[in-house]
């Protein structure tokens, strides 16, 4: 039996032992005319080894194409290390550590991340994990929302920048909470949060301001005036950051006069793959005093009997299995296993290597599009300086482009079409730092040859489309 | 010692990243950082060896006896964790296109069939990141369908007195007030506190079948009946479905909403926590708010089914479609067992917890609920033993650490005192059982004898007991170099 140890004598030791003749008559409480049959519509079981045939075939057939599609999820190698060592057994298949003594391994890592953390972040405090970037967007929302006690308006201004599935899954998780989340406007020349429309609200009761660095343009937004805006208003500032461009990008901590109140962000580039949209981290930091409205786990050092440094779990007060329909969040566990890869990772690179790596990144990205401009009909869109991504505005369908394109096995961007109609005709390119030349000169030649030269082209398509 | 604590100023892991820094000129001065983060630098090796070091001070299923009670702490296949893995699906981006992703959404597609089939549900989404998502998801889809139905004075949510903590915490995340209703001597719903609290304001009831305190609800039907009758929903806290799998089915009870942990009855790892997934399914009359994205077939491929296809739909839960590598590895495992392989787990979840019962009640331990059949799990309660020799279910958790047997839950459900909630699973030995049974009897024995070597517990682990009022009130929670 697959993954069951007991033997045909096992079986009637353990049921003479209970005093009863088999094990259906263990079931015996439950309501008979409550059983069900058979599971008819689930197939027979499979041995590993024809499982493994019909995975490989499943991996296969997606194709593996060159990817220039950031829009939230990047594509940076990751050393080899990092899942090595995060799929020992003794990480991968450990628990939330309750029992903090038999669990310190885990415990004293997630230490670790919490400062690293707060390294890359400048900020006092960080949780360990939440579920990812855009859920970690609504639980800052949340927590700025009880943590603003001034504020009774509960008004959040949220940047049409930010990224449109942030927005949406915000919006499923806050609604029940009467928040009002007021959409700011972004400036159609430089891509970045129009500050005269902020302007608007000045003086307004605002609980608090979303603050996307870079935003889903890629663009760099004003983050210091949008900072002292929050500050001067008596709003709470989060941030929503790329912990990588963090690396070579002011922190959050130091922007503005006195830094943000919330930092929260996506912890997929630090040694997370794409991995189809998860599981990925969500990272969350605040300044000291909020740390009490501050959701998921927190972990502390302390001491033991012997006054031996140890980890254990603390300000459990904030939490559901202490205080119930009062907690902060109804969050329980939290993204462990992720939380260990992008521990050694960020360990394994150290923050010049990270920078490196951002950096190798922001020059791919740069290259790229001076690659794509080149051809006729492309061109960027906005004026903003980037970190690795960037919007291109196209002389042609894009749907039809990035349908062409990902024939020829090539991924070729995120078509803004239906989030940003007012945009036009553009797509959203990113090449990490692990886009080659070669890929990036291919990328052009495909491009040039669909939106020029189209009838030339003699490449059959690979795939069939939908 | 931590691993800043081995950083040395320079040096470097130096495979690991490009090796020249690329200039940023295009990013304004007033943007970029100003020194590198303060990380630690520490060459391939030395993280290598820390972190092999820091594995070894934790428990885990692959190393110990783990029967934490309702968290399913099962052998998890390492086949299912290679599969996952394959570069093919690692690398898919989640914006890839329809084209480039069917065999991903095969693998999806099949996981929502297989979902149906063993609740009884009539459509599963696989998005919610885990159990706490799905019940926020269960309970927002019971909002949106009153809201619906132009039914807005439905205000509250009914929850035993036993029920997770996350339950309270997710339905008022939704909104509504929570009515707490007590439990029985026996284990089962107070019937007639329910039919005390259910009305017009009534939107629905949480649910667990077995409950929390390890014992299947009998007068479910009745239950379910009188909640409908008053036009409420009700939610099936489904975290745990290894007691019931192919032997009783949350549709058939009468449940409109279910949420599935598949990091526990479909046995993907539990990572030190999480990531988990938590997958929901529900009745017909709430089909239209199913959060997307899902994966409809139509005999020839697979489509994404989004929020234009599912306007009424509570929306998306995360930036993407969920824990898609947490789904593949449940979906590999149920491909594994197939049809008998799911009734078996129920039946062996289902043995091992009641010949461990039978076992500790028989050398002298108190059952919570002693009459009555464990399902995957039971609870015992040390009263007795706290009041007569001193020693707490605390002081026995920590001791059964130093004889190698991870504890189990301890101190939940709130609603029995002393109590430990012991769910050892279906793929443990006989062998293993009867270890542990050996363990408490030598635990109890030395608790009469010598307390204070089960009081000051544990001994052998890599730190004795920690204070954690010291960790609340004088908050360390990052490193910080030391001032020179």
């Amino acid at each position: 039996m697959p993954f069951i140890p007991h033997t045909e004598e096992d079986v009637n030791r353990m049921l003479s032992s209970i005093g009863v003749d088999s094990i259906e008559s263990l079931f015996d409480e439950i309501p008979e005319d409550l059983k069900c049959g058979d599971l008819d519509a689930i197939p027979a079981g499979m041995s590993e080894m024809e499982i493994t045939v019909l995975m490989h075939q499943r991996a296969a057939a997606d194709g593996q194409p060159d990817c220039f599609i950031g829009a939230g999820a990047y594509d940076h190698h990751i050393p080899a290390a990092v899942w090595e060592l995060a799929t020992r057994g003794e990480f991968y298949t450990a628990y939330t550590p309750y029992q903090a003594e038999a669990s310190q391994g885990t415990l004293q890592l997630l230490y670790e991340y919490q400062s690293m953390m707060t390294a890359l972040t400048g900020m006092d405090v960080s949780n360990a994990s939440l579920y990812d970037g855009a859920s970690a967007a609504a639980e800052s929302i949340l927590m700025a929302v009880r943590a603003n006690r001034k504020s009774k308006s509960r008004r959040v201004l949220l940047p049409r920048s930010l990224h449109p599935a942030y927005r949406k899954t915000v919006q499923t998780i806050v609604q029940h909470q009467k928040i009002d989340l007021i959409e700011l406007p972004f400036d159609t020349t430089s891509g970045k949060t129009d500050l005269d429309a902020l302007d608007n609200y000045s003086g307004d009761d605002i609980t608090a301001l979303v603050i996307p660095q870079p935003n889903f343009f890629g663009a760099l937004e004003d983050v210091d005036a949008l900072t002292n805006w929050a500050m001067s208003n008596g709003a709470i500032s989060i941030a929503v950051v790329n912990p990588l461009a963090l690396s070579i990008l002011k922190p959050p901590g130091e922007w503005g006069d006195e830094g943000v109140d919330i930092c929260c962000g996506e912890g997929q580039p630090l040694g997370i793959p794409l991995s189809s949209g998860g599981p990925y981290l969500g990272f969350m930091c605040c300044r000291q005093q909020h740390v009490r409205q501050m959701p998921g786990r927190i972990i502390g050092a302390t001491e033991d009997l012997d006054g031996k440094r140890g980890y254990s779990l603390t300000l459990q007060a904030r939490e559901q299995h202490i205080r119930r329909s009062k907690a902060t969040s109804n969050i329980c566990t939290n993204q462990g296993l992720m939380v260990t890869a992008a521990t050694i990772y960020m360990a394994l690179l150290g923050g010049e290597g990270m920078a490196h790596t951002a950096a190798a990144a922001h020059a791919n990205t740069g290259k790229l599009v001076e690659k794509l401009c080149s051809i006729d009909g492309v061109d960027t869109l906005f004026s903003s300086p980037v970190f690795h991504e960037r919007v291109l505005k196209i002389n042609a369908s894009p749907k039809n482009v990035l349908r062409s394109l990902a024939a020829h096995n090539l991924l070729g961007g995120y078509d803004l079409g239906a989030e940003y109609p007012e945009l036009g005709d553009a797509i959203l390119v990113c090449a990490t730092e692990k886009r080659t030349e070669q890929q990036i000169e291919s990328f052009r030649d495909k491009l040039d040859r669909i939106m020029n030269r189209q009838a030339k082209c003699p490449v059959t398509p690979k795939f069939d489309q939908p | 010692m931590l691993i800043f604590e081995q950083s040395q100023s320079g040096r470097r892991a130096t495979a690991q990243a490009p090796g020249n820094a690329a200039t940023l000129k295009s990013i304004p001065e007033s943007l970029r950082r100003k020194q590198p983060a303060a990380l630690p630098e520490v060459s391939e090796m030395q993280s290598v060896r820390h972190y092999t070091r820091l594995s070894r001070k934790n428990f885990s299923i692959d190393t110990h006896f783990y029967p934490l009670g309702s968290c399913t702490m099962k052998y998890n296949p390492r086949g299912c964790n290679t599969l996952a893995m394959l570069p093919g699906f690692v690398a898919r981006h989640p914006y890839a296109p329809e084209s480039h992703s069917q065999g991903f959404m095969a693998c999806m597609y099949e996981l929502q069939e297989i979902l149906k089939e063993v609740t009884g549900m009539r459509e599963v989404s696989l998005t919610p990141a885990a159990g706490a998502q799905g019940e926020f998801t269960g309970i927002a889809m019971i909002k949106a369908y009153h809201d619906a139905n132009g039914d807005h004075e439905r205000s509250e949510i009914i929850v035993p007195d036993a029920a997770h903590g996350t339950n309270p915490a997710s339905a008022v995340m939704c909104g509504y007030k929570v009515r707490e209703i007590p439990t029985m001597k026996d284990g089962d719903i107070d019937i007639d506190a329910l039919k005390s609290v259910l009305g017009p304001q009534t939107a629905g009831i949480m649910l667990t079948n077995p409950s929390t305190v390890g014992v299947f609800e009998r007068r479910i039907r009745e239950i379910s009946d009188l909640v409908h009758k008053a036009g409420g929903l009700l939610y099936y806290d489904g975290a745990n479905l290894n007691a019931i799998l192919g032997k009783v089915r949350p549709g058939d009870m009468g449940f409109d909403a279910i949420h599935m942990n598949l990091h526990k009855t479909f046995s993907t790892p539990h990572g030190g926590g999480g990531p988990g997934a938590g997958p929901v399914g529900v009745s017909e009359r709430l089909i239209p708010f199913l959060p997307v994205p899902m994966v409809d077939y139509d005999g020839d491929s697979y489509q994404w089914l989004t929020q234009t296809e599912r306007p009424q739909s509570i929306g998306q839960l995360t930036a993407f479609g969920g824990n898609s590598g947490v789904l593949l590895r449940a979906y590999i495992y149920a491909k594994m067992l197939g049809r008998e392989g799911m009734v078996r787990v129920a039946e062996y979840a289902t043995l091992n917890a009641n010949y461990l019962m039978k076992l500790l009640t028989d050398s002298g331990f108190q059952a919570a609920y002693p009459e009555r059949r464990a399902s995957h799990e039971f609870i015992l309660t040390l009263k007795k033993e706290a009041n007569e020799l001193g020693v707490s279910t605390m002081d026995f958790a920590k001791r059964m650490l130093d004889y190698g047997v991870h504890a189990p839950t301890t101190y939940f459900p709130l609603l029995i005192p002393e109590c430990l909630l012991i769910e050892p699973t279906e793929t443990e030995s006989m062998e293993e059982l009867d270890n542990f049974v050996e363990v408490m009897q030598k635990i109890r024995h030395e608790a009469e004898h010598q307390p204070e070597i089960v009081t000051s517990a544990p001994h052998s682990m890599p730190v004795k007991r920690l204070d954690d009022v010291k960790a609340a009130r004088e908050l360390d929670l990052r490193w910080q170099t030391p001032e020179l």
